[in-house]
């Protein structure tokens, strides 16, 4: 007896809007960024999980690319932020703005 | 059985770390909160017969996305986050946005949860090494080019923005910085 | 039920191999300098190791005041843990065929037909093995972080930006083999090698096996590239601050990643369990019903011959150790990245080349 596909959907929706409500609370850049990355993988879950239901390759081959892009996003996303830290000496996102009150 | 009781094992872990992550503060514990959300859903790929899946993940998310955040993190020394002292009701905001998105993405699979629920081919092996490979490179070719290609674009823009300028070329960026102010005035 | 039978087997023979290395590593390494190593606890020092382990639980557990308490506690668990679960890939040796197992009680043996003496098959079983070395990078740098010294936290940075640097030269190298044999699973890469002209794959893939062996001394921080460790430098990197049985948890990992390494490479390049003229020879000399593929005396001497393979390796690093000097870090970095990646690239586009035109 197997979990139904809706159990993995219910799974991936929840780390969805946990990672969703994460981008929300966190105040600082890595943190918001660790919390798209786990927006990322829950949606892989949901390509994996349809994949396995539907005897299609197709899913498991979109997973593949999004981690790819995942890994090229990080790599340019810490650099920006490693940037931004040395202008500033922090990387809460609130001293970000440059536009007036 | 057994598959029922590990899948409700790795949701749980999962979601412990999920919860664990955005709770904390300081970003070093979040940054293993997430490795651990990684792990458990890398067991749950295992489980939904896509090994290969499961391998990249722990290879690619675990072991080079996450050493580079902890790299960060350690080099900068980040200290936790501050606590608020204004807008203290923005949190409530927060969390019922967050309570309406997960009522949404339930509306959305309660559609699928209506439908027939067929238990999946247990003869049908897609996720196997072969499968994918031979898909990769036969009917979805164009998109793994563009990936290579997108790879180069990051590693390029990653050491282009990290680099420090030498002298002369610190000189010159001042340089025209200066002339665009006079221009302006 | 077999599995945990299995596990705890596998497990005791990875603690004893690597405890005997560490005695092995103090012995030879006297040899080479000239000395006898240990050899006062049983003769010729051979009941060292516990000697050791006992001396390790009694020492005093020194814990640094301004440490980060819980990642301080976790970084030796996970070094150890990461090093340790690649174990369940390993092909120990052939499958085991013949045995009519209906000798064991409760009806324990019916319906086997055959015993594989690896754990646990899987398909994809090389990047499980990257995957499980990638994470252990994580044991050093928390270590280094989290002891609150600035010698660790140096040790702990250099060290990881070391092995994750080597990690590509090292999952490039293996690219070649997987061509060859088709497959990422270790069995079927071990049959591929008794199926194929050369035997052995070190023969066509010699430059992915130097380029193997030299990344490997990196990732697992052993002379040459043991800057980050080396009592003269950065007094003991990112151990420093670690005393009694975590200490003891650090020490066993490096040795046991030293055991996972020769490990990878016997089953890529020399063929595992795999003794090219046993059969012919067994044939020749009339024993050929006795030993075949799938006796049991043909998985014992092939798992003998395994063991054999992984010492050989093991001494070789010892020696290594006892002979050539260390590697500045920079001096390192720029090897790594400049000169070893490319030649493990190279080595895959001319394996691709070869393999191209031969399969037309």
């Amino acid at each position: 007896m197997e979990p139904s596909l809706a159990s993995y959907l219910a799974l991936s929706g929840i780390l969805f809007t946990i990672g969703a409500t994460g981008v929300i609370f966190k105040r600082n850049a890595i943190g918001m960024f660790m919390c798209i990355e786990l927006m990322l993988n829950a949606v892989n879950l949901t390509f994996v999980a349809f994949s396995r239901y539907y005897g299609d390759v197709t899913g498991q081959l979109f997973v593949f690319m999004v981690m790819s892009v995942a890994a090229a996003e990080a790599a340019v996303g810490l650099g920006i932020i490693i940037a931004f830290f040395r202008n500033r000496l922090s990387i809460d996102v609130d001293d970000a703005s440059l536009m007036k009150n | 059985m057994a598959s029922t009781v590990l899948f409700y094992l790795f949701a749980g872990l999962a979601i412990a770390s999920a919860i664990s992550m955005v709770y904390h503060k300081n970003p070093l514990y979040s940054a293993i909160s997430l490795i651990g959300v990684f792990v458990a859903l890398s067991c749950i790929y295992v489980s939904l017969a896509a090994p290969f899946i499961a391998a990249v993940q722990i290879l690619i998310y675990a072991g080079a996305i996450m050493v580079l955040v902890v790299f960060v993190i350690m080099l900068l020394n980040l200290d936790e986050d501050k606590p608020l002292n204004r807008l203290r009701y923005l949190y409530f905001v927060g969390g019922g946005l967050g309570l309406i998105l997960l009522v949404q993405t339930f509306f959305v699979f309660y559609a699928v949860m209506r439908a027939p629920n067929h238990p999946a081919d247990q003869t049908k092996m897609v996720g196997r090494t072969l499968d994918l490979g031979s898909a990769m490179y036969s009917q979805y070719l164009l998109p793994v080019e563009i990936v290579g290609v997108l790879l180069l674009m990051a590693i390029i823009g990653a050491v282009i923005l990290v680099r420090r300028l030498s002298q002369p070329q610190l000189e010159l960026v001042l340089e025209h910085e200066l002339e665009q102010e006079h221009r302006k005035r | 039920m077999v599995y945990l039978v299995a596990v705890v087997i596998a497990f005791q023979m990875v603690l004893m191999i690597v405890a005997y290395t560490v005695l092995a590593e103090r012995k030879v390494l006297g040899w080479i300098q000239g000395r006898i190593g240990p050899n006062r606890v049983g003769p010729w020092g051979l009941l060292q190791p516990f000697a050791d382990l006992l001396k390790f639980i009694f020492k005093e557990d020194l814990v640094p005041d301004k440490s980060t308490k819980f990642v301080y506690f976790l970084a030796p668990l996970v070094a150890l843990t990461c090093a340790l679960m690649p174990m369940v890939v390993y092909p120990f040796g052939p499958t085991i065929t013949t045995i009519n197992w209906n000798f064991l009680p409760w009806g324990l043996g019916e319906g086997i037909t055959q015993l594989p003496l690896t754990i646990a098959r899987i398909d994809v079983g090389v990047l499980y093995v990257l995957g499980i070395t990638s994470v252990g990078v994580y044991g050093i740098a928390l270590a280094g972080w989290s002891s609150n010294s600035k010698y660790s936290l140096m040790g702990g940075l250099r060290s990881s930006a070391q092995m994750i640097s080597y990690e590509l030269a090292m999952g490039a190298s293996v690219l070649g083999v997987v061509m060859l044999a088709g497959s990422l699973d270790l069995t079927q890469i071990i049959n591929a090698q008794i199926n194929s002209p050369f035997r052995w794959f070190i023969i066509p893939q010699i430059i992915g096996f130097i380029v193997f062996l030299i990344a490997a001394f990196a990732e697992t921080n052993r002379v040459p590239f043991d800057l980050p460790e080396a009592e003269t430098e950065l007094v003991a990197g990112f151990h420093t601050e670690y005393s009694a049985l975590k200490f003891a948890l650090f020490f066993m990992a490096e040795y046991v990643n030293m055991f996972t390494v020769s490990v990878m490479c016997t089953v890529l390049f020399l063929g595992g369990w795999y003794v090219p003229g046993l059969e012919p020879l067994a044939r020749f000399l009339g024993l050929g019903e006795w030993i075949h593929h799938g006796t049991i005396v043909y998985a014992i001497i092939s798992h003998v011959a395994f063991i054999g393979k992984i010492c050989l390796f093991l001494f070789f690093y010892i020696w290594v150790r006892g002979t050539l000097p260390r590697f500045r870090f920079d001096q390192l970095m720029n090897f790594g990245w400049k000169f070893l990646l490319p030649l493990a690239l190279l080595n895959v586009i001319l394996t691709i080349v070869v393999v191209y035109f031969l399969n037309r």
